[in-house]
């Protein structure tokens, strides 16, 4: 008999699936323009009722399913962070598929399912189900980045990602066989507890376990686009549907970097000596690839591409500051990274127009006084990216940069300040664009502005200003968090 | 009153995004520029507070006002005014008056978003000189950079784009490295608080080793040296000059540069004595170039603009050179200094703008005996270039004599030579600006397009007068102003005063 605290522990993710289920079941027998209206709102009631069921598993910390599955801080916050931010795609999409033609509502159940991955990822403490989780999530997003089907480079973006996905997953995979090979187990506690070093045979396995934290790197790099595993991304970035890329860019990448911590932080704690090294040279490639890529690109999914790259990359620096320090600077940032690049997202997608035709840096000529609030949004995101105060994305770049400076990273520290200087010039580039040009030809036109966009605009800024003003309770939790995770 | 005092730090910060509240509401250009008129003066009307109820016996923080922000990173919201933030501060209210004034006619585009961005700039500028958190000065010290690179890209002139994010970008990297050395300094320390931070360091509570003394010093003084802008940094501020909007000059001549002389009488004198006096030998020497290289640059400059930006880094060099000397009057003069230029150097763009706003141009060439068809515009022009020139009985000559008498007296090594050279910065001076003048007021009038200018309008004789008087009255009353910053520049140099005295006392038994 199972404990019904067990199912308690895991509600957002049965209540995710339970909605993802019953939009397919709706979705299948609505013909014509009505379809995928209905999904929308559904999706996003089973996103509401997910966020307000993570209170629920809240009060119920604690592991599940024999070890599989551990509700703590960490677990909630991720929640939290990703359930809120896959409720902001579906606000976005029920605005942006209309105005495309994809209003279908499988677009909504992939979303949840693909949430309903993560939500496994961020919450299981073994490697199996972790990687089943990832699974999940991959195959929803892989079909997602082809969803507008007819065009070539939606199909080059999902191809090439599932070709290039599968292959990283492979590599995790690989990195979970050496490390059960190494241990005797797939839990990540136990693991910690045992210490990895020793097997139960009494071996030294050292050598498997770095190999094992080199292979599970590829696979997670992959998926945070972090250099040099992120070659993949501009192109999916740039092909796949406008606010698929924002989820993309957002939701898996956070979940990913959350099971890195896990693995990482907890499970290869004893070997950190030698794997910091993998996290200090990925954290460079990736600011100044990232960075120096995006300094010439004209197309703003390219360059936002880029920009993730560079954002994955402080993210890293954080990783590399090790501990709790570390650990609630890297949480932090994600929550800042989220709000800020969803958001920007969720402005390019609605000036795209159908097809995306205009997602060019000239299209954006002259924007800022035709439509102001559209503007200013997207200033606001785009100088949260470069980290001036006021907006989390400041207090992200300072709490990371305070970690990494606490774990006497100087050198790293000092190449991560110049490259958040560099980055300046593409983001003010958008900004400048906007307000400062006129466009050559006729300025583009701005579909109306729907309620659902308009709220889903509305809570990445306002959670924005609230991480940049307020940010006390935010960094309190993730804290709290990182101190669970590692206990 | 104790009410008033302890938040009236606050209300002067705020009152311009209140101010901000307003303007959103308000439709129509007229009142547009009426909300922002209204709270610009109410603001400078707030900020007069603070000097009328300053005790200038103390040398240390006033109208202190402290609240927790951020508790996890010991990060407070603190603000307060001594001496040195004092007249800053008054200045900055001013100059937003008359940026507000002057912006009247010449922003016709967009004019709700040119106001509040101008409040918006006013709060940052404020926030700059009022924060006595690290952390919280930092925040403030990147917001004014946003809405002035704003104001230079959207209502400037033809190079706008390039200037604007030169300058953004030239900052930027600046101020990166003052966050992580603001954050190195968070890890040593435990703390953002300046006052603890600074007496923690100078009495070895917190010990820090010369060599990372040093690191932090640079950290703080690249950002300060930009903003300044110190030669060899000085290369963003002729374009942001150029095109920015005159009261996007005003403003940034007048308080903007500010804030890097500021910063180091702040931080890097208040914090890393030792590193400071290392360094300082150095420094006055770049300070020196650029007193003779702006003055010599602005002297073939045949744009107008350019000249006076010049000039301003030749200005802002004898404040350099008087903080480095670690000398009492010195200070006191950088201080005065840092106020005249505001004023001289706010004029001269003010000038120049109304002569844009006529004419289009700011060749030199274009113009020529402008006095016989604009009088008044020429007296007032005589008049501030005076100022900048440092004329008796006017502003400017207070400050650069202090700073001439200071760096002179002050016993450091090579002295007298500094002092020489940078008097004969004040000959350069008079050299380009006459020159200017007799070029623009006096002569022929040859052009035909200038035979039919208007003089002054009521508004721009307003604007003028005021400045004019603020100019003759702080040449007469300067121990008005200096009472109030002698305690504050007196602890400020403290810490320099064993090496100072026994370097001159070295001095005087050699004979």
């Amino acid at each position: 008999m199972v404990p019904a605290d067990f199912y308690l522990r895991i509600l957002p993710e049965l209540i995710l699936s339970g909605f993802a289920v019953l939009i397919m079941l709706v979705e299948g027998p609505a013909r014509g323009q009505n379809r995928g209206g209905a999904s929308g709102w559904l999706a996003l009631i089973g996103c509401l009722a997910a966020l307000v069921s993570v209170g629920t598993q809240a009060a119920h910390p604690g592991d599940a399913f024999s070890g599989l599955f551990r509700v703590d801080a960490f677990t909630i916050f991720m929640h939290v962070l990703l359930i809120a931010a896959t409720a902001v795609v579906i606000l976005a999409a029920m605005d942006y598929l209309p105005q495309q033609g994809l209003q279908r509502g499988e677009f909504y159940a992939l979303v949840l399912f693909a949430t309903v991955g993560m939500g496994f990822m961020v919450g299981s403490v073994e490697l199996i189900m972790i990687f089943i989780g990832l699974e999940i999530s991959s195959i929803a997003t892989y079909i997602l980045c082809g969803f507008r089907r007819k065009d070539k480079y939606a199909t080059e973006s999902a191809l090439k990602y599932f070709l290039l996905g599968s292959f990283a997953t492979a590599f995790f995979l690989y990195g979970i066989a050496l490390l059960y090979g190494a241990s005797g187990t797939t839990n990540l506690y136990t693991m910690a507890a045992n210490g990895l070093q020793i097997s139960p045979d009494g071996l030294n396995h050292g050598a498997l376990v770095l190999v094992a934290a080199g292979l599970i790197f590829v696979g997670l790099g992959f998926k945070i686009s972090a250099a040099p595993f992120q070659m993949w991304t501009p192109d999916v970035y740039t092909g796949a549907p406008a606010l698929v890329t924002g989820f993309m860019s957002a939701g898996p990448k956070a979940a990913a970097f959350a099971v890195a911590l896990r693995i990482y932080y907890v499970a290869l704690h004893g070997s950190s000596a030698a794997w910091f090294w993998l996290i200090w040279v990925a954290a460079i490639l990736s600011m100044c690839l990232g960075n120096l890529g995006a300094l010439y690109q004209t197309n703003l999914k390219r360059m936002l591409a880029y920009s993730s790259i560079a954002q994955a990359g402080y993210i890293l620096v954080a990783f590399a500051a090790l501990g709790v320090n570390g650990a609630s600077a890297v949480l932090f940032y994600l929550a800042a990274y989220v709000a800020m690049n969803l958001g920007a997202f969720a402005v390019i997608s609605h000036l795209a127009h159908r097809d995306e035709p205009y997602v060019n840096l000239g299209d954006y000529a002259g924007l800022g006084f035709r439509f102001p609030w559209m503007a200013f949004a997207l200033s606001i995101f785009l100088l949260s990216l470069i980290g001036v105060p006021l907006t989390g994305g400041f207090f992200g770049k300072l709490f990371v940069f305070q970690a990494a400076l606490h774990a006497h990273l100087v050198g790293l520290t000092v190449i991560a300040l110049l490259n958040s200087a560099l980055a300046a010039y593409y983001y003010l580039r958008v900004i400048v664009y906007m307000y400062m040009r006129e466009r050559e030809g006729a300025p583009i036109a701005c579909a109306r502005f729907t309620l659902p966009l308009w709220l889903a605009l509305a809570s990445c800024l306002g959670v924005t200003f609230w991480l940049g003003i307020f940010p006390s309770s935010a960094l309190d939790f993730a804290a709290k968090s990182a101190q669970q995770l590692l206990r | 009153m104790d009410f008033i005092n302890h938040t009236i730090v606050s209300w002067t910060l705020f009152f311009p995004l209140i101010g901000i509240v307003a303007l959103l509401l308000a439709r129509g250009d007229r009142a547009v520029r009426w909300v922002a008129l209204v709270f610009t003066l109410a603001t400078f009307g707030l900020s007069l507070h603070l000097p009328f109820h300053f005790d200038s016996a103390s040398g240390g923080f006033q109208f202190l006002q402290r609240a927790p922000w951020i508790p996890a990173f010991h990060i407070q919201y603190i603000v307060g005014a001594d001496g040195l933030s004092l007249w800053l501060a008054v200045l900055t209210t001013f100059l937003s008056v008359i940026g507000v004034l002057i912006s009247w006619k010449s922003i016709q585009k967009n004019t709700k978003a040119f106001f509040i961005l101008l409040l918006l700039l006013e709060t940052g500028m404020l926030g700059v000189f009022f924060s006595l958190d690290l952390f919280l000065f930092y925040a403030f010290w990147e917001i004014t950079l946003v809405p002035m690179a704003f104001l230079i890209g959207i209502w400037g002139h033809e190079r706008r784009l390039y200037a604007a994010i030169k300058f953004f970008l030239y900052t930027m990297a600046g101020s990166v490295l003052m966050l992580g050395c603001i954050i190195w300094l968070y890890n040593l320390t435990g703390t953002f608080d300046f006052t603890v931070i600074k007496s923690g360091l100078a009495s070895g509570l917190f010990s820090i080793n010369s060599t990372t003394e040093l690191w932090l010093f640079l950290g703080f003084f690249i950002a300060f040296a930009i903003k300044v802008p110190l030669f060899p940094f000085h290369t963003w501020l002729p374009d942001a000059h150029v095109e920015a909007p005159t009261a996007g000059s005003v403003l940034l001549a007048g308080v903007l540069l500010k804030l890097g002389p500021y910063g180091m009488l702040r931080f890097n004198l208040g914090l890393f004595p030792h590193a400071a006096q290392r360094c300082s030998e150095v420094i006055v020497i770049l300070g020196l170039i650029g007193i003779v290289y702006g003055a010599l640059v602005a002297f073939v400059q045949p744009n107008m603009k350019k000249l006076v930006a010049y000039s301003s880094v030749s200005h802002m060099g004898f404040i350099i050179v008087a903080i480095f000397t670690f000398s009492q009057i010195g200070t006191q003069g950088a201080i005065y200094q840092m106020l005249n230029h505001g004023v001289s150097t706010g004029g001269l763009f003010i000038l120049v703008g109304m002569l844009y706003e006529r004419r289009h141009t700011f060749e030199l060439s274009e113009y020529g005996g402008i006095a016989t068809v604009m009088p008044v515009y020429a007296a007032f022009f005589v008049l501030i270039v005076m100022s900048s020139v440092g004329l008796p009985l006017l502003n400017g000559f207070v400050g650069e004599f202090l700073i001439m008498v200071g760096t002179f007296t002050s016993g450091v090594l090579h002295a007298h030579v500094y002092a020489i050279i940078a008097a004969s910065g004040v000959i350069w001076g008079a050299l380009y600006l006459l020159h200017w003048t007799r070029n623009t007021i006096w002569g022929e009038l040859a052009n035909a397009k200038n035979k039919v200018l208007k003089d002054l309008d009521g508004r721009e004789k307003l604007v003028l007068t005021t400045i004019g008087l603020l100019a003759l009255f702080m040449g007469l009353a300067s121990p008005y102003f200096l009472n109030k910053t002698a305690a504050t520049t007196a602890t400020t140099i403290a810490a320099y005063q064993p090496v100072t005295a026994a370097t001159s006392a070295r001095l005087t038994i050699r004979p």
